[in-house]
């Protein structure tokens, strides 16, 4: 039981890193992810929805009707979202400013959807709150590093410390819309990478 | 008129939702590997998009303000999408099946399409009355399909071509995005 439920909660680390290896929850790794703070603001928000709806949709779905699952799960995530969000707006203005319209839409986020569709409305409530940790975490560290590196190259700024040499000559492009998809596909193509040289040694033993 | 015609190119070259303001990049990357699948999903956002900002302008401004319920907005308008996709699809699949044939499979998809939840939202954050809104959302969803049909475009020819092993699938796909938004992205002061 104790092994099951760290492996849930490790799978989301690295094997099903939701924005690489899932690609879903697409918009906001690429909208938000204009500094570091700023992705992993929205990575902790995502993190709290998913746990706690994955939470609640493992305690109530002997009671959802099979029918009406989605729409009820649809329910139970927006209420979270709401909290968030009221929260949000309450503690942290300058970032509920910031990250804005990408909040709200914490609800159509397919990775939350996903799981309580794919795991959560099966497992049991311990299961699937790992499961929710996990992949939370996982998709905030994605976000944490998209934000540095794209804060590095187009600011010249680590969590808004300077931290590049005097004459650097700030990368704006990666701040920009295009320079979102960009680093997000290197990235990816990077983890491929990471994961095929892996194979390789793996079956070469 | 005049000012119509600026907010469509406004919203389809300047701002376009996927790739200037990343609304929808879910299906965006899903569905942009044939021509057929994206202009199948373009019409059926085009189609539910122009309906879901009307409906829920509607909601918005005579149910929620007058009840003060404004902080309901999300869960309402989530709510409001979801019944209106169930609803399109049992009216198409009864009235005009060959619509239905073309459409049907991805008009459940849209209930997690973050561009239609996000346009509602945007209408009403930038506070355009009735008309604005539906034509706001008419333009936007438009938007959508042209870039997804940009992207499919392109991404047939992947098919020919010899693609490093580690940039295969999605990352040639992220990459490839990123270039037709910088090509957008030279529209800005057009407007």
């Amino acid at each position: 039981m104790a092994s099951s439920v760290r492996d849930e909660f490790t799978k989301g680390l690295w094997r099903t890193v939701p924005p690489f290896r899932l690609v879903l929850g697409l918009c906001p790794t690429l909208a938000v992810t204009t500094s570091g703070i700023n992705g992993m603001g929205m990575g902790l928000a995502t993190t709290f929805v998913l746990i706690f709806s994955n939470l609640f949709v493992s305690l109530l779905r002997k009671l959802i009707p099979t029918q009406v699952r989605i729409a009820s799960f649809i329910v139970i995530i927006a209420s979270f979202v709401v909290i968030v969000e009221l929260v949000m707006q309450a503690y942290f203005y300058q970032l509920f400013k910031v990250l804005g319209i990408f909040i709200p839409l914490i609800v159509v986020n397919c990775i939350i959807l996903g799981r309580a569709e794919a795991f959560a409305s099966k497992q049991s409530a311990i299961l699937s709150l790992a499961d929710g940790l996990g992949i939370g975490i996982g998709f905030t560290i994605s976000l944490f590093i998209l934000g540095l590196i794209r804060e590095l190259l187009g600011a010249g700024t680590l969590l808004d410390i300077p931290v590049m040499w005097a004459s650097f000559e700030p990368f704006t492009f990666m701040l920009k819309p295009p320079g979102a998809f960009v680093a997000l596909g290197i990235l990816l193509a990077l983890m491929n990478l990471i994961s095929q040289l892996q194979a390789r040694k793996g079956g070469s033993r | 008129m005049g000012e119509f015609l600026l907010l469509m190119v406004s919203a389809v070259l300047v701002n376009n939702i996927l790739l200037i303001r990343f609304l929808g990049n879910c299906p965006f990357l899903g569905v942009s590997r044939s021509m057929d699948t994206a202009t199948g999903m373009g019409m059926a956002v085009i189609f539910v998009l122009t309906l879901a900002g009307m409906i829920t302008w509607l909601v918005h401004t005579y149910i929620l303000v007058p009840l003060s319920l404004e902080y309901l907005r999300t869960i309402a308008f989530i709510l409001v999408i979801a019944t209106l996709v169930q609803f399109v699809e049992m009216v198409i699949q009864k009235t005009a099946p060959p619509l239905y044939e073309a459409l049907g499979i991805y008009l459940p998809l849209i209930t997690t399409n973050c561009a239609v939840l996000g346009v509602a939202i945007i209408n009403i954050e930038e506070g355009y009355d009735l008309v604005t809104s539906i034509f706001f959302s008419f333009a936007s969803a438009c938007g959508f399909a042209l870039a997804l049909v940009l992207m499919a475009g392109m991404r047939e020819r992947f098919a020919l071509v010899a693609i490093p092993k580690a940039f295969e699938g999605t990352a040639i796909g992220l990459v490839t995005a990123g270039l037709i938004a910088l090509a957008f992205s030279g529209f800005v002061g057009l407007v």
